[in-house]
């Protein structure tokens, strides 16, 4: 059933929408639910026909695939195909479908049957090298953060409906977070990652006193280069930069083509 | 321009009787690592709150008159058609308390371009019509290098201009409003001690400039030094994020948003105040970038500033704050920069 929406005059089509999970907490998805005071208007935007965190029902007949999560098992990529396959626009939600996320960090060690076995133990799951969703399927779309801010989505479904571009944030996360006027973390010796990483979040975490940490992944113009000299000068390790830098995966790039700085960690055998 | 005298214990009669309004001025809002005190412009209701003695601000008094966010105006939409509300703002009248001569200095700047031209600027004019300014005299610090810009003093721009001379207030008073403001508390005409203890101050004052912009034949050098290496040193530091602007009191430059409510019933046109330093300011349709590279972004920004509102009007878009080199992570401060062009180093 397709309630007619309009604009302006304009028939607009609710989209068929389903949400899906790989590897995550969810946690993600469920921000999409914590906003009650918008919950009914975003919902009457498009017609959700699968959304594990809020209904039991589930249909394969959707145009926009919201994937949370990263790819962390053959059966995943698998299934991520046949979501490339139906969907028309396929959304990448959170640093985890973006980045890999937090599960990417043990891709830095470089035996991962021993992670395996620290992890699991004696019950073993089949877990493969992590990777965001596009290094498996051409991914239309992309949201930032851990979590995703519920504000920035409505913005991008409003524009996904409405048939606009939509143009992500180029500034880092120090423009919105001067424009709230905090103190500089650095100015308290902390470390923070706000110079070089994507803004958009509205500076969500160095607003609560607390160092970004790069959830968003780098901003289209990083000078990570002149961070290291920043960290450096203010006394903050380089592996406490790099532990950041590392944390979501955003910046694998910038770590990988750093000589000697990504060196994975060895395994340590007991 | 009439002076008057009152001792320093008057003062929180002036602001008790100002506190019908609202009231903005220096407030303490925390500490540096170090036990360094950090002010910012705040609504003061207390008068124990407010922090005269303040070195400087991290922000300016900009955002009361220029918001990081502004709606432009707002739209609803019903039955195919749409309407448009236009709000203004700034309807509320507004006492600055405490303001620096740099500051005062930036408003008038701010004035010339968004008052004074063929198009003046509703937004900025509604805010900036109903403000009462008492201005603080201030104890320069290592960055401030206002003197070069010529803007270490006020001649307008505010009512009534206070300068401590320890245990009394010497104060300027501009404006009627100023004036009758006064007879509310004990104050009288200086007399010739006063007026030399007032200019021995001042005296004082001058010299404790630290830092200073060698202004002379700038806008030529920076013409002839266009193409030097030495702002490609500079783009190689600069973070491209906008902090510099953000924390600037005359930088006024922004961009325009159009965003549509999830109830597709309501819209709005927003204003975000940008910076020339972030990598998309420069972007117009078609995809083309004017300046993809940080250097030519830093550049462009001290051209503004330093060169192309100069010969517009005569005078730098720069009060000599400091602001934007003590916010800089990367420790890029407008003395080094104008230094190391001039001295044309390869």
């Amino acid at each position: 059933m397709k309630e007619s929406k309009t604009f302006l005059g304009v028939p607009l089509a609710r989209p068929r929408v389903a949400f899906f999970e790989l590897s995550s907490c969810e946690g993600c998805q469920l921000q999409l639910l914590n906003n009650e005071a918008t919950l009914l208007d975003f919902l009457s935007l498009m017609e959700i026909v699968r959304f594990r965190e809020g209904m039991k029902e589930a249909s394969d007949d959707y145009e926009i695939a919201f994937v949370e999560g990263s790819v962390t098992r053959k059966d995943e990529e698998e299934r991520l195909k046949g979501i490339r396959k139906q969907a028309k626009v396929v959304v990448a939600l959170g640093s985890c479908a973006c980045f890999g996320g937090v599960n990417q960090l043990k891709n830095r060690f470089h035996d991962l049957a021993w992670v395996k076995k620290e992890v699991y133990g004696s019950s073993p799951i089949d877990t493969q090298e992590v990777k965001p969703l596009s290094a498996i399927i051409q991914v239309d779309l992309e949201i930032y953060g851990c979590p995703i801010k519920k504000e920035e989505v409505e913005r991008i479904v409003t524009l996904l409906v409405l048939g606009e571009e939509i143009h992500h944030p180029q500034y880092p996360v120090c423009m919105e977070c001067k424009a709230r006027e905090n103190i500089c973390l650095f100015d308290l010796g902390e470390p923070c990652l706000g110079p070089v990483t994507r803004g958009g979040c509205d500076a969500w975490c160095p607003s609560n006193r607390m160092g970004c940490w790069g959830c968003r992944g780098p901003a289209p113009e990083a000078n990570l280069d002149q961070l290291q000299i920043i960290m450096a000068e203010r006394g903050i390790s380089r592996e406490q930069m790099l532990d950041r830098l590392e944390c979501f995966g955003g910046f694998a790039g910038y770590l990988a083509s750093q000589d000697g700085m990504n060196g994975k960690e060895g395994t340590k055998e007991e | 321009m009439l002076f008057k005298v009152f001792p320093v214990c008057e003062l929180n009669h002036l602001f008790a009787v100002l506190q019908s309004e609202r009231i903005v001025g220096p407030v303490k809002k925390g500490e540096d690592q170090h036990g360094r005190s950090l002010y910012d412009f705040d609504l003061v209701r207390d008068f124990a709150d407010l922090h005269l003695d303040y070195s400087q601000t991290i922000h300016s008094a900009k955002k009361y008159f220029l918001p990081y966010r502004e709606n432009l105006c707002t739209f609803t939409f019903e039955d195919g058609d749409w309407q448009k509300e236009v709000d203004y703002g700034g309807s509320a009248p507004l006492v600055f308390f405490g303001l620096h001569s740099c500051d005062i200095n930036a408003l008038n700047k701010l004035d010339k371009v968004l008052l004074g031209g063929r198009y003046p600027n509703s937004f900025y004019a509604k805010k900036r019509a109903n403000v009462f300014i008492v201005g603080h005299s201030c104890t320069p610090q290592p960055f401030c290098f206002c003197k070069s810009m010529g803007t270490d003093s006020a001649i307008h721009g505010f009512d009534l201009f206070l300068t401590r001379l320890d245990e009394i207030y010497f104060a300027e008073v501009l404006s009627a409003r100023a004036f009758h403001l006064l007879e509310n508390i004990d104050c009288h005409e200086p007399d010739s001690v006063e007026h030399r203890r007032y200019l021995e101050a001042i005296a004082i004052r001058e010299s404790m400039f630290v830092a200073h912009v060698d202004t002379s034949d700038l806008t030529k050098i920076l013409d002839l030094e266009f193409q030097a290496p030495v702002w490609l040193e500079w783009g190689k530091r600069c973070l491209s994020c906008g902090t510099c602007a953000q924390v600037c009191p005359t930088c006024y430059c922004y961009g325009v948003e159009e965003h549509v409510d999830m109830d597709l019933a309501h819209g709005r046109k927003e204003k975000m105040l940008y910076s020339c330093n972030l990598l998309d300011f420069a972007s117009v349709a078609g995809g083309h970038n004017f300046r993809p590279e940080s250097h030519t972004r830093l550049k462009y920004r001290y051209y503004h500033k330093h060169r192309g509102f100069v010969e517009a009007f005569e005078e730098p878009l720069c009060v000599g704050c400091g602001r934007c080199g003590q916010s800089c992570l990367a420790r890029i401060t407008v003395p080094e920069v104008i230094a190391s062009v001039r001295a044309g180093k390869e």
